[in-house]
């Protein structure tokens, strides 16, 4: 006999759990509709007009653009340095494997409030203005890490033998690398952008020490919070979730049609 | 998905690594100077601002470089308490995730491998919440709960609170919050090894009369344990250092700040640098301390 807990009390449980989850989702998407003037708090009524006039909001449109352009650049730059780092430590044997794994996993460990005020005291002491470039940095360095841990995972499951017959093949080291090593491990490269898009975008704890006068969309809700958030970053959060759901729903269906596809000539 | 790389996956065939150090020195080499040169030199910073004192008739915000070990000790007197409640409400969130993820998971996992649909919609449903700013689910919690919506209305016509019972502001609202934002977190590492675990050893040990709560602290808990302990980590290292939820703008109030508000307050709000610098390197200090402790005693030492 298999444990269980009871046959109908965990399904039961996890739907409650899972809309325990998503009952702050669907307000922040109610409220994207609210007919509300300053602040977004009490419900006065179904109106479109927040979703049409989303930049009419002060604040809303340029804080999310320069969201998208910091993810965008960070995600590049992490992914490129990560992907790099992953491949040479499951691939090569060298000294010192030991301390570098573990200056990958001290950022992880290191809470965002320590990271984002020693980036901050740094910038202080090298009198850098903080600015969109210092917010890059920062990302870029959070990122990282996680870049690593994901690709490396790649990194690990690709057989070495496909490389090997590329050689045998005559293929060029830079052949071999974008024909069959690339390829093979960028679904695990792509995770690791979304990953990385995904924190940067919504990272406001590290951002807001290095930002100075420079908005993200997160630091935008937080100094709002004080004063009432207008309807319109609403509109903004709910769109993105939309998005970002369509995507990882699409990429799930993909990937379960070509499981099976791989699946169906054994079989 | 990608969070499953948290949940040490088990390494696959050695892959032979060649011995040319040459090139990995080549692919480590950018990622090394990036992490020297803002990880490690910025650590160097803080700990140098942290042994800062005043300027002499210099304006607010102005230090020198010095020894001043007294600002530790002026910080753990000022900031001693916040630093504890800060331990105490991420420890407490994190056991609390804990408890509410095991059986989301255990379902995901393990119940729900017969429906791989039904388990597709669940893990979607998890990860939802990192679609949406995290921001606006905390002042969400907020609204829903300010003193007077209906829902808090309807909570004291029932008798379930007293009539004059708050929710922000008090401990309480801070750790629901952060127990809230860090379900995912917990959630994703403990599934990726739960839908790993062989369901014959839990078979195995039904044939040998074993009780299913007994197959479950003997069998499925030690077996779920790296799952556990990364997502105990990715909840109690962010929590313990979080300043949102503990923010009076968000869920907290003046009595619930913890040593992220502190630090916070500090560096960008009165300039305090030194202080903050302090805060910050004890923070990351027992920190390091704890998360050393815990990987060896629970005997996970290759997830990092």
């Amino acid at each position: 006999m298999r444990f269980s807990f009871g046959k109908a009390l965990l399904p039961i449980y996890t739907v409650l759990a899972l809309i325990f989850l998503l009952i702050p989702i669907g307000y922040t998407f109610a409220f994207s509709f609210n007919a509300s003037d300053k602040s977004n708090i009490v419900w006065r009524g179904f109106t479109f007009n927040n979703w049409t006039t989303v930049c009419q909001a002060q604040g809303v449109c340029d804080s999310f653009v320069n969201s998208i352009f910091i993810g965008v650049v960070a995600t590049a730059l992490a992914t490129a340095i990560g992907t790099a780092m992953a491949i040479a430590l499951v691939r090569y044997r060298f000294r010192f494997r030991g301390p570098v794994s573990l200056l990958l996993f001290l950022p992880m460990a290191t809470p965002e409030v320590v990271m984002g005020a020693g980036l901050a005291s740094q910038f202080l002491t090298a009198g850098v203005e903080k600015g969109m470039t210092t917010i890059i940095i920062a990302h870029t360095l959070f990122c990282l890490s996680f870049v690593v841990v994901t690709v490396k995972a790649r990194v690990a499951s690709l057989d070495p033998a496909l490389e090997e017959a590329g050689r045998d093949l005559y293929g060029s080291p830079a052949q071999v690398f974008w024909r069959i090593t690339f390829p093979l491990l960028l679904p695990g490269i792509l995770a690791a952008a979304m990953l990385s898009f995904a924190l940067s975008f919504d990272d406001f704890i590290i951002t807001y020490f290095n930002s100075g006068s420079i908005y993200t969309f997160p630091k935008f809700v937080y100094i709002s919070a004080a004063r009432g958030i207008p309807a319109q970053a609403n509109v903004i959060a709910s769109a993105v979730f939309i998005l970002a759901l369509t995507i990882v729903i699409v990429s799930q269906v993909f990937a379960s049609r070509k499981a099976k596809k791989l699946a169906a000539p054994i079989s | 998905m990608a969070f499953a790389a948290f949940a040490n996956t088990a390494q696959a065939v050695d892959a032979a690594p060649r011995k040319s150090s040459k090139i990995a020195l080549v692919l480590l080499a950018p990622g090394l100077a990036y992490l020297a040169l803002f990880f490690l030199t910025p650590l160097v910073a803080l700990i140098l601002t942290s042994l800062q004192a005043p300027a002499l008739y210099g304006d607010m915000g102005e230090y020198v470089y010095a020894f001043r070990w007294e600002n530790y000790v002026a910080v753990v007197n000022e900031y001693g308490e916040t630093f504890l409640r800060s331990f105490g409400y991420a420890l407490i969130a994190t056991m609390a995730a804990l408890l509410i993820s095991y059986p989301i998971a255990y379902f995901i996992g393990v119940r729900a491998r017969k429906w791989p649909a039904i388990q597709a919609i669940a893990l979607i449903l998890v990860i939802a919440p990192f679609f949406i700013s995290f921001l606006l689910r905390t002042l969400a919690w907020k609204q829903i709960f300010s003193d007077d919506s209906w829902t808090m209305e309807t909570l004291k016509a029932l008798s379930i609170l007293g009539p004059d019972a708050h929710f922000t502001g008090t401990p309480f609202a801070v750790i629901f919050g952060l127990t809230y934002n860090f379900i995912p977190f917990m959630t994703l590492p403990i599934y990726t090894t739960l839908e790993r675990l062989d369901t014959r050893y839990l078979e195995a040990s039904g044939d040998l009369y074993a009780r299913p709560s007994t197959t479950f602290f003997k069998v499925t808990l030690p077996l779920s344990m790296p799952g556990i302990v990364s997502g105990t980590l990715l909840t109690f290292i962010p929590a313990s250092g979080d300043y949102i939820n503990a923010s009076g703008d968000f869920l907290g109030g003046p009595s619930t700040q913890m040593v992220g508000n502190a630090i916070q307050s500090n560096f960008l709000v009165i300039l305090q640098y030194p202080a903050a610098a302090a805060l910050s390197i004890m923070l990351m200090a027992v920190i390091l301390v704890i998360v050393a402790i815990y990987v060896k005693r629970s005997g996970t030492e290759d997830l990092i």
